[in-house]
């Protein structure tokens, strides 16, 4: 039997594996894996089944494609369950295999599974690090629903199912970021981590109250929640309500992909693990948004005026963001700051139409930022252990280290016994770790260099049809994605100079040490996707491969060839930031307790970037504190002092009490019916005072009643 | 003849004079008296109809009642001999101890 004629058939069967061999994986690990981390196996025992779960969720990704490929891209919808059937509303939960949910799926499992592979070496350090060896196992099984939950998000066949993962990977962001729950990054009790999980969910759910009115208007509007149903229903009808469904969706992808103004929480989310922020907060769920609008395209192209929105949203946040990632000191606010850009370069493309173009450069980001990030993460994790080797002389001995540093003597770390806080993130603390770790150099390089966009990185085809897309069709947009651009390779310049060269300005940086291969393996996987992914989509004639695949769903693709115009001002503005930041921090490299170079030229602007343009203290003040007074309001005056004080105690507690007390016992029972008790008794006792007399005891009085009686007798029965 | 109202109304005279007595006299052997001063008007009142009605059953009745009266007599004289004996006096006013 011919491989064709079995992949004719499909392996669509498949289909529900994708999200239920993650599912089983964290069950296993639920079940097994407090027995599994009792043995010295048991580390890599939990990451082997966590990462084969995710790994077996690409494998099937890669069948379903391939079985889509052979059947010419049409779309497979694979029923799995009934879920509500009440009366005539029937929601049932079906995967849809087509060629842009094939893409995604790819990326989120093909990208996750790499990082679990690299959390089984990254955690089992940084649990050591924080002190809690203990919860090596719980992220994996938080890392393990979030496949599945992302999974369920990419290959649902209807909003709801779309909306279920949307959930639920927004639930596994909230309890991965506060996976350090009871600390802040540096290890300190605190509440930091799940302020920023809590920050998280909630702004999130602002964006969820968007999506969730974009349904309701849609189901109102349409009957139906079913991606084909909807598209088909929609062109029959006003255009106000298409624009409002889009608008509202928008609100809800600002808050999943961090856009303005809901972007907040993604900065905060670093408090999570490195391979959290990598896989999270930078590969996947962040793309759901723009997932969501390519697959609503049809939507979107039918209203010009909301899709004007939606790429200008896109560009300001790109231009906004990358303003205040120069202004950033620690590795990874620098690398969020650049993942909300790049998302407003996402966003910004499918809302120009542009829809392949922001699909590609979603799955070359997916790449060079989980490689950055992850890179960063050795980077950290590197410091951590010269900051070990510096304090405590050799490995795994921890006595008292008396080390003199230049943050000054501190509160130390729990459970160690360390004499200062030190910040393994903060780049001022780096320098010249290009001689230390130099595999993490190389591969922290090749991001670099496809984020900035440097041919033939990945990330320059990418974002090269981006910007052709804007330059054709919107020139506002242009514009400010080319400062964009300018200012990321600018702060990713800024980011090599301070981090690899220069000189060490902190003795943690001077013993760094270089990370084992389980790190640096998936990372060389990734870097070598980076540097070969642009072959996904070449701008030339008989390439274009992602847009002809991605062209059986969306049906209308634009194929630009490549305008050298473009392509040449945008690697010429990445290499002028790029030379400017030499200038910069390259040239003089930073010195230990320096300020940066732009503080004193730029004075409020360096601040303003520095401090995220007071965003946060702005929403604080604006919104939360006035929340926060009112709810104070209502509980203490309204609710405790006005209702339970006033109204219960003193209104109904008090008649009650009168009523009860005075009421009814003073005068209902004391006064009233004791009173006309006891007068009854007096009563008789003085009629019986008086009746008593008659018995004097003389016979002769006795004689006369009897007389006095017998004379009324018979005086009656005589005059009767 | 004598009519039979005349009969009936000295029977009455007969009766209210020993009623008389039995409520203002204090010594018992005169309520006894008076007693049966009452117990005879009654006897002649019934002998006068039996007369008038011509039945003698009335006469029969009249027996019973003057023995019923001898016996009642006997009966309380005893009592008074023993109140005497125990009081020294037959002032019936006296005999309060019984008084609520």
């Amino acid at each position: 039997m011919h491989l064709s004629e079995t992949v004719n058939s499909g392996f669509f069967f498949l289909a529900p594996w994708l999200v239920f061999a993650p599912v089983i994986g964290l069950l296993i690990n639920i079940i097994f894996g407090g027995w599994f981390m009792k043995r010295s196996w048991g580390e890599r025992a939990v990451g082997v089944v966590a990462s084969l779960a995710s790994g077996a969720s690409f494998v099937v990704s890669v069948l379903l494609a391939w079985s889509l490929a052979a059947g010419h891209g049409e779309a497979v919808i694979v029923p799995f369950l009934e879920w509500i059937h009440i009366g005539s509303l029937e929601l049932d939960w079906a995967f849809r295999v087509d060629s842009l949910s094939t893409t995604m799926m790819l990326v989120v499992s093909g990208v996750g599974t790499l990082i679990h592979i690299y959390a089984i070496g990254y955690m089992h350090e940084d649990v050591r690090f924080k002190g809690d060896p203990g919860r090596f196992r719980r992220f994996f099984v938080f890392l393990n629903l979030f496949i599945a939950m992302m999974m369920i998000l990419v290959s649902g066949d209807s909003y709801l199912m779309l909306f279920v993962g949307w959930e639920g990977v927004g639930l596994c962001s909230f309890l991965l970021i506060g996976f350090w729950y009871d600390m802040d990054t540096l290890g300190r009790p605190s509440w930091a981590n799940s302020n920023a999980a809590k920050k998280a969910f909630v702004t999130n759910r602002v964006g969820d109250f968007g999506f969730l009115i974009a349904a309701f208007i849609m189901f109102w509007a349409f009957g139906s929640f079913q991606f084909d149903e909807v598209f088909e229903a929609a062109h029959s009808v006003a255009p106000g309500v298409i624009v409002a469904i889009t608008l509202f969706m928008l609100v809800g992808v600002a808050g999943k992909s961090a856009q303005i103004p809901l972007y907040v929480w993604l900065p905060d989310a670093m408090a999570g693990p490195t391979p959290v922020s990598a896989l999270i907060h930078a590969a996947t769920m962040v793309t759901a948004g723009v997932y969501l609008i390519t697959r609503s395209a049809e939507l979107y192209t039918l209203v010009p005026q909301a899709q004007y929105i939606v790429a200008m949203t896109g560009a300001i946040t790109a231009l906004f963001a990358a303003t205040i990632a120069v202004g950033q000191y620690d590795i990874k606010k620098v690398l969020a700051y650049s993942t909300i850009s790049q998302l407003g370069f996402m966003v910004a493309a499918v809302g120009m139409g542009a829809f392949v173009a922001g699909m590609f450069h979603l799955v070359t980001h997916a790449f060079f930022k989980a490689l950055l990030f992850l890179s960063a993460g050795s980077v950290i994790l590197g410091l951590e252990r010269g900051h070990h080797h510096a304090e405590h002389g050799h490995h795994e001995e921890h006595g008292k280290g008396k080390t003199k540093s230049p943050k000054g003597e501190k509160e130390g770390k729990r459970k160690e016994e360390h004499h200062e806080v030190f910040d393994p993130g903060d780049m001022r603390n780096m320098g010249g770790l290009r001689k230390t770790m130099p595999v993490t150099f190389w591969l922290y390089m090749i991001g670099t260099l496809a984020l900035a966009g440097i041919v033939p990185f990945a990330g320059f085809w990418s974002k090269d049809e981006i910007l052709l897309d804007a330059s054709r069709h919107y020139p506002a947009v242009y514009i400010l994605l080319s400062i964009a651009a300018f200012f990321t390779a600018f702060y990713m310049g800024r980011q090599i100079w301070m981090v690899f060269f220069g000189e060490p300005r902190h003795e943690a940086a001077a013993h760094a040490e270089e990370s084992k291969p389980i790190i640096t393996a998936p990372l060389m996987v990734l870097a070598a996707l980076s540097l070969l992914g642009g072959a996904l989509n070449l701008p030339f004639e008989g390439f274009h491969q992602l847009g002809h695949w991605l062209e059986y769903t969306l049906h209308e693709v634009e194929a630009l060839p490549l305008d050298l115009q473009v392509a040449g001002i945008s690697t010429l503005l990445a290499l002028a930031a790029i030379f400017l930041s030499w200038l910069i921090y390259g040239r003089n490299p930073l010195k230990t307790g320096q300020p940066d170079p732009l503080k004193k030229p730029l004075g409020f602007i360096f601040t303003g970037m520095e401090n995220k343009w007071f965003v946060d203290e702005g929403y604080f003040a604006v919104i939360i504190n006035p929340f926060k007074k009112l709810s104070q309001f209502l509980a203490d005056v309204i609710d405790w002092r006005f209702w339970h004080d006033w109204f219960h105690d003193t209104v109904i507690a008090g008649t009650y009490n009168w009523v009860s007390n005075i009421g009814l016992n003073l005068y209902a029972d004391q006064k009233g019916i004791d009173a006309f008790a006891n007068w009854l008794g007096a009563a008789t006792q003085s009629i019986s005072a008086t009746m008593r007399k008659v018995q004097n005891g003389f016979v002769r009085s006795y004689a006369l009643s009897v007389l006095l009686g017998v004379v009324l007798i018979v005086g009656y029965l005589i005059l009767k | 003849m004598v009519p039979v109202e005349y009969y009936i109304i000295l029977s009455a005279i007969l009766f209210s004079i020993g009623v008389a007595g039995v409520v203002f006299r204090r010594n018992p052997l005169v309520i006894f008296m008076s007693i049966e001063l009452m117990l005879n008007a009654a006897n002649l009142a019934i002998v006068a109809f039996s007369s008038v009605l011509n039945s003698f059953s009335g006469q029969i009745f009249v027996f019973f009642v003057i023995a019923v009266a001898a016996a009642e007599v006997a009966v309380g004289l005893a009592l008074i001999v023993e109140i005497f004996k125990t009081k020294h006096t037959i002032d019936v006013d006296q005999l309060n101890s019984m008084k609520g």
